[in-house]
């Protein structure tokens, strides 16, 4: 048995972990695990992911789930371009503070955006106050800019001249709240250019195929009562 | 120019990076930055780093900040022993799977506690039971799955040996022990684990890195503990309002 990737592309990780693999033709049986249906809480799934998340890994017997750990196991096992995780000390280490950080910023602020701005209320059927909402509108906005100003500055892309793996990662966050219905690229012209720029160069069609569900996350019908109960503590536990 | 490293050792993350550097026998100068001073709020530590946060790197004109990255550069750098960040390509996706979920599940969780028992009530501003309690459930929660998952009946979090992952996990959970959290109770292989690498860590190394935390309560209860100057007061409201 090859490799397995285990992803829902309604999870920004799993959309990195998806474009990477896709990009670098790295070889892959794709084994969707539907999160709106509480599959990631399955029996089944336990066994790839005792965390029961997504994206999980599995290669023969090895299991490994986190995405950043995902994303270096492909890099160095499949030796893709040297541009996505540079071999240069220095050059390693930006790739390695940009995933860092995201981590507990970026990657939190665009699931709450999307939570609060739609899933709560269209999939969850729960009211979400207009004071938590535009809290949460407030952070997303605070971290874009420092993604904008600390990361990117003038640069083409996040780390350096060349897309790297921080890109990937930072994309595929962005387009949570862009799903969201959010403007995160409204008034940030440079923000705007790098998307372009890492759309181009990942290619669209593979870009738009990745994006597909999250365009699409406003018209998810609502959740049927019993996974609405599996799910409600486990949503809230995850945006706090 | 010598490497520096500006950190603050009341934070789990810097103590992580000074255990490593002298560990290891990196030469480094010791560039102390001292959160509830005000020193990050700084023009010069701003040059720095403009997010203003601990640790930092300085190489040159190297500037790396989030201790991860750090970690794994003077691992790189300094050809540390394998085990700490091993080349294998498996047991190094192991530290790099503890270190993503470190981040959702340890990291912010379980600093609360210094906020819950010292800081907050430090600038008068206690912290509601119900969320110390919430808190003391997320960090039971992250225990449980450090046991099961993560260690196991393996040495150590990624594999057989100390790694950078052991390093990270051991000192956030030395914060809420260091402001009376009895953690390690109860959970006899996680007390084993915490002996495993403090051992190998060396007690004049880490008594020497926990000085100041270590300290803290008993400042606090002896009302030592100095007021932080007025400008970290909105940074730490800040702190204390994210408290779940």
């Amino acid at each position: 048995m090859g490799l397995e990737l285990y992803l829902d592309l309604l999870s920004q990780p799993c959309r990195a972990v998806y474009i990477f693999a896709k990009k670098n033709r790295i070889p892959f049986e794709l084994r969707p695990v539907d999160l709106l249906k509480g599959q990631h809480l399955s029996d089944a799934f336990a066994q790839v992911n005792p965390l029961k998340k997504v994206p999980a890994l599995k290669d023969g017997d090895f299991t490994l789930a986190e995405s950043v750990a995902i994303l270096l196991y492909l890099t160095h096992k499949y030796k893709v371009p040297d541009h996505w995780y540079p071999q240069d000390v220095q050059a390693c280490a930006l790739v390695d503070e940009y995933l860092a950080w995201q981590h507990t910023t970026l990657r939190r602020s665009c699931l709450r955006a999307l939570w609060h701005k739609v899933m709560f209320p269209i999939f969850l059927g729960e009211p979400v106050s207009p004071e938590i909402l535009a809290a949460t509108l407030a952070e997303l906005d605070v971290t874009v800019q420092l993604l904008e100003d600390n990361f990117l500055q003038n640069k083409a892309f996040l780390t350096g001249p060349h897309i790297s793996l921080a890109d990937l990662v930072a994309i595929t966050e962005l387009m949570h709240p862009v799903g969201a219905g959010c403007q995160v690229f409204e008034g940030r012209p440079k923000l705007a250019a790098r998307h372009q720029r890492v759309e181009a160069a990942v290619g669209e069609d593979l870009f738009q195929e990745a994006h597909e569900v999250i365009l699409k996350a406003k018209d998810s019908p609502p959740a049927d009562p019993t996974i609405k109960q599996k799910l409600m503590p486990l949503v809230l536990a995850m945006i706090q | 120019m010598r490497l520096e490293l500006y950190l603050d050792l009341l934070s789990q993350p810097c103590r992580a990076v000074y255990i490593f550097a002298k560990k290891n026998d990196i030469p480094f100068k010791l560039c102390t930055t001292e959160v509830f001073k005000g020193q990050l709020l700084s023009k010069e530590f701003f040059q720095i780093n403009r997010l203003r946060k601990v640790p930092v790197l300085k190489d040159g004109d190297f500037i790396l900040t989030e201790s991860s990255a750090i970690l794994i550069y003077l691992s790189s750098k300094y050809q540390t022993a394998d085990h700490w960040y091993p080349s294998d390509l498996q047991a190094r996706a192991r530290v790099h799977e503890y270190l993503g979920w470190h981040a959702d599940c340890i990291r912010g969780t379980f600093g609360v506690p210094l906020w819950t028992r010292v800081m907050a009530p430090l600038i008068g501003v206690p912290v509601p039971e119900e969320k110390v309690q919430r808190n003391r459930t997320s960090m039971d929660r992250a225990l449980q799955q450090l046991e099961d998952k993560f260690l196991g009946d393996r040495a150590f979090l990624a594999g057989q040996q100390v790694s950078l992952a052991d390093l990270m996990a051991l000192e956030e959970l030395l914060q809420p022990v260091a402001v009376g959290y009895d953690l390690f109770e109860g959970r006899q292989r996680l007390a084993a684990w915490r002996e495993r690498v403090e051992a190998f860590l060396g007690s004049d190394l880490l008594q020497e890195t926990r000085g100041p935390i270590l300290n803290i309560l008993e400042q606090a209860v002896n009302k030592k503990v100095p007021n932080p100057p007025p400008e970290v007061y909105p940074y730490m409201l800040l702190r204390i309002s994210r408290i779940p």
